[in-house]
């Protein structure tokens, strides 16, 4: 019975070029229901949504196929406005609040209540006055049904961050004939009362009969909050399951199922990793935007791959980042036992490290220059290497030299060494970045997202190289990569990072329950939340 | 106020308070006749601050300063030549020229605002460049275009050559001089009597409607008294009336109150649905978007505004009282700057400007211009130094505000993330 739902989204399919991003998926929603869409970065969480709310960037790669369904009306959402037409909001996960607005003319925003004059009869509603006293009243209203007592001309500026999450909802509910509401990871920023108070919120809209999209990471909430959970996985719908039958022991798994199907077979280790600490971190913060790291603990045994995992945006990203001085870091970081200075780039070179950057072409590669240029940058920066004694110019020779021998190495692909970095495929562009971090001779290597945006057979060149080098030299390598499976390929141990900490250290064997729970912030008890 | 707050005040109107100082100082180095600086400051602000007030949309809809208001400038005089070459005279060539600045100008303002929109977050300097590029642009059509392929009578070309004059006249019986000034004059006591009264009737008004606070009726009213009152202590009564030394001041009414009308266009298009997407797109254009606000399209209206009350504030300064001529190729040239430099020293931002600030900046900024020369052939013996200083002053408060705007930028930034060592302490 499709009369039942308010909302279907049926048989969804869609491609970017020729790569499917989302595989027949299939979301049904009821009136006054929470449902929750589970999965992992890249699952296809946010391009659903982008389908549903008409984003352009579905519209201008060839739309998408399948049919979406609003309240028994076939319909093809156009853009953004035409989906808050029909009756569908977001509460966004970056608040889109105006800091220098009152409170009153945020949830009012472009919907503002007017009052005609004699110009505005001539040039157009535009010119027509704010009436600021029934604005003020509606914004009382909204914020007296999500349970803030605040005022409502205050300045969102002077707000705790809490709040600005529940103007955002008062501002969807105000908006008349709403019917599917979609929160996306509403509780990320939230203190533990403020987020059980926003859960409770939701289901005081629910009960009003909106129907409410709830996308999270966070387990426990999912079996707090809703009624329905549909899980998805590489693009695909995996399930959908009703709360009362599940637990979040079966959702984490769900979440993550791929079992050790691996990406790559790895040779065996010969030796036995020594057991000694290449690196201590202690309490490591890091104030990268978007990526902030919240006091990380982690031991680095010399030898070993490490693999460091989690979602995006929980923090994974700060740590190398950190630890190299590219972002404002605070903490305490031993190298081989030697303090090692944070905050200072130059140094944490010097001192035998040596970082494959997540943002290649940002600041890995200096893209019109050539490959032999770009593998011996640092090292000519850093360690004076590959210049003449006399007045410090070019060596020539020996960069050609050694270039060479790092391509035939590595095996990237190019007609030669003095090709631009930037006429080079993405994972031969990786394979660039890693010569140049191997051409500092670090006795520690980061590597963040080695794999992103490059393909499937360069994925496996690179992991190869990885772990070939930690084989050959005995390197310690420190991979970060939002891609678990690369991760249980490749490493020895995996830390799990979950809201800027350790959540666990786990073994590439361990089950997907576990690794489900860990990524979600689940598996510490008691939930530590700041 | 308390000190906290006190501070802040300080440290927001630092530019303000030092042009104050500044100003002080140089009209008693100067040694100039109070009579005539304060002659000379009212025909200054009547002349000026219609252009800057033509400022503030752009500055609130986060577009900076609007330099391009120099092509807006370029459209008037295309305007006044027009009308000069047609021989309209009198109001109605005003009118003439102004509905041919209107006409240029929205079509000047929607090119200009198209290519901001295309150059987001380096809209000032962009502005500045256009105005450059322009100039060359005006440069031919008046040099080339205009009187060979656009006929003109010889009243304004170089006979037996193309191009247009170097110099134009509204005087004599082109009839365009003070065309809105000379309407009706008023002496200034006069002028500022009436003022005053109308204000506090106004605020007993608005008193008796309850729209406003006894406090604020109160403290209207007796700044008002007050004010009156100093007129009437002689040596300063006298600085405005006519005395065996000096004619009394007169101020030009008509021009005033397009210039109230201007302020009042500002304040209340803030009040309207348009005002608030100003707003909203000058603090955020993501969120504004997000709320389906067409951020581009308001950013264009905002520079089609600006330009346009731009261009007719070139006519107001054209005409008015002890201009009459204008340099063809050249008048338009400093007009951004000027107005620029002025609103800034009025404690106007990269990013906020009330109309407030801008009659204050104008104020402060010609009153440093009036007194420069003489200030510096005083102290220094060479009237020169005044010269270079005008311009010293003019680029180094923009150079200010914009250093300033950047550092704020960055501070705020700070504030928004984490504090790394109060956190890793617990």
């Amino acid at each position: 019975m499709s009369g039942d739902y308010i909302l279907e989204m049926n048989h969804i399919t869609k491609e970017y070029g020729s790569v499917a991003v989302l595989k027949d998926v299939t979301l049904r929603i009821r009136p006054g229901e929470i449902h929750a869409l589970l999965g992992e970065n890249g699952a296809g969480k946010s391009t659903l949504m982008n389908v549903l709310f008409g984003m352009p960037v579905i519209h201008s790669t060839g739309g998408y196929r399948g049919e979406v369904i609003v309240d028994g009306e076939k319909t093809n959402i156009l853009s953004p406005m035409d989906a808050m037409d029909k009756g569908i909001g977001m509460v966004h996960q970056e608040f889109m609040l105006i800091p220098g607005f009152s409170i009153t003319d945020n949830i009012k925003l472009n919907r503002e209540i007017t009052r005609p004059w004699a110009v505005s009869r001539v040039l157009g509603s535009d010119l027509e006055f704010l009436n600021r006293g029934r604005m003020a009243e509606d914004a009382r209203a909204a914020l007296d049904s999500v349970g803030m007592g605040i005022d409502e001309l205050a300045l969102v500026s002077g707000l705790p961050v809490g709040h600005m999450q529940f103007i955002e909802i008062a501002r969807e509910i105000d908006k008349r004939g709403i019917k599917v509401l979609v929160f996306d990871e509403p509780t990320a920023v939230l203190t533990e009362s403020e987020a059980q108070q926003l859960l409770g919120v939701m289901k005081d809209i629910a009960s009003r009969g909106i129907a409410i999209i709830f996308i999270t990471h966070r387990l426990d909430e999912v079996m707090d909050a809703a009624d329905t959970i549909t899980i998805l996985r590489d693009g695909t719908l995996v399930q959908t399951l009703d709360k009362k039958k599940t637990s979040q022991e079966q959702l984490a798994a769900l979440m993550i199922g791929r079992g050790d199907e691996s990406v790559i077979s790895v040779s065996r280790r010969e030796k036995e990793i020594s057991g000694k600490v290449a690196m201590e971190i202690r309490d490591l913060w890091v104030n990268m935007p978007g990526e902030v790291t919240r006091g990380v603990d982690l031991d680095v045994m010399e030898g070993e791959i490490l693999g460091i995992g989690g979602l995006a945006g929980q923090g994974k990203i700060g740590i190398p980042n950190g630890i190299m001085g590219l972002y404002e870091a605070a903490g305490k970081v031993k190298l081989f036992g030697k303090d090692l200075p944070l905050n200072n780039a130059a140094g944490a070179l010097k001192c035998g490290l040596a970082m494959v950057s997540e943002d290649r072409r940002g600041v890995g590669l200096l893209l019109d220059q050539s490959i032999e240029d770009n593998i011996v940058f640092s090292a000519m920066q850093v360690n004076g290497r590959f210049l003449k004694k006399w007045l410090g110019q070019k060596d020539a020779a020996a960069i050609r030299a050694h270039a060479d021998k790092m391509v035939a190495d590595l095996d990237i692909r190019c007609t030669s060494a003095q090709q631009p970095v930037g006429t080079l495929s993405g994972g031969n562009q990786q394979k660039v970045c890693v010569a140049r971090a191997l051409t500092l001779e670090p006795k520690f290597l980061f590597v963040a997202e080695p794999t992103r945006g490059i393909d499937i057979g360069a994925k496996q060149l690179v992991l190869d190289t990885l772990v070939r080098l930690n084989r050959e030299t005995g390197m310690t390598i420190v991979m970060v990569s939002s891609e678990l499976q690369e991760l249980r390929s490749v490493c020895d141990r995996i830390a799990i990072i979950a809201e800027g900490r350790v959540e666990a250290v786990l073994r590439p064997g361990d089950s997907d329950v576990e690794f489900g729970l860990a990524m979600s912030g689940a598996s510490r008890k008691g939930g530590k939340r700041k | 106020m308390n000190k906290k707050s006190f501070t802040e005040h300080i440290k927001k109107y630092a530019v303000t308070y030092l042009f104050i100082m500044l100003s002080v100082f140089f009209i008693i180095v100067s040694g100039m006749d109070i009579h005539y600086v304060a002659s000379q400051l009212l025909l200054r602000l009547n002349r000026n601050a219609f252009i800057v007030l033509a400022l503030i949309i752009p500055i609130i809809a986060g577009m900076g300063i609007n330099f391009a208001i120099t092509i807006g400038a370029m459209a008037a005089q295309i305007g006044l030549l027009l009308t000069i070459s047609w021989g309209v005279s009198g109001i109605v060539g005003i009118l003439l020229a102004g509905s041919i600045t209107l006409v240029l100008g929205s079509l000047f303002g929607f090119l200009i605002g198209k290519l901001l929109n295309k150059m987001k977050g380096q809209e000032t300097i962009g502005s500045m460049i256009l105005g450059y590029f322009a100039n060359g642009a005006y440069q031919l059509l008046f040099l080339f275009i205009f009187g060979s392929l656009i006929p003109l009578s010889d009243k304004v070309t170089i006979v037996g050559a193309t191009g247009v004059q170097n110099t134009l006249n509204l005087t004599g019986s082109v009839g365009l001089y003070k065309a809105v000034d000379g309407i009706f004059q008023v002496p200034f006591l006069t002028g500022l009597y009436v003022l005053c009264a109308c204000a506090a009737a106004f605020a007993v008004f608005q008193y008796t409607r309850k729209k406003t606070s006894l406090r604020r009726m109160a403290v209207t009213v007796g700044v008002v008294v007050f004010l009156a009152a100093l007129t009437m202590v002689p040596a300063i009564g006298d600085i405005f009336r006519k005395t065996a030394r000096h004619n009394a001041i007169t101020v030009p009414v008509i021009t005033w109150l397009l210039i109230g009308v201007l302020c009042l266009f500002n304040s209340t298009v803030m009040s309207t649905r348009l005002g608030q997407k100003f707003r909203a797109v000058g603090q955020s254009q993501t969120v504004a978007n997000a709320a389906g606000i067409d951020v581009d399209r308001t950013r264009v209206i905002a520079i089609m505004i600006s330009t346009v009350l731009a261009g007719w504030g070139q006519i107001v300064f054209m005409q008015s009282d002890g201009i009459g001529t204008f340099q063809t190729y050249a008048a338009h040239e400093q007009v951004g700057l000027y107005a620029g430099a002025a609103i800034l020293v009025g404690g106007a931002s990269i990013d906020r400007a009330t109309n407030t600030q801008a009659l204050i900046g104008t104020f402060l900024f010609h009153s440093l211009f009036i007194t420069a020369q003489s200030a510096a052939s005083n102290l220094f013996g060479d009237s020169a130094v005044g010269e270079y200083f005008r311009a010293f002053l003019s680029y180094g408060v923009i150079a200010l505000a914009l250093v300033i705007y950047a550092w704020r930028a960055s501070k705020k930034k700070k504030e928004g993330s984490l504090d790394l060592s109060a956190m890793a302490k617990n």
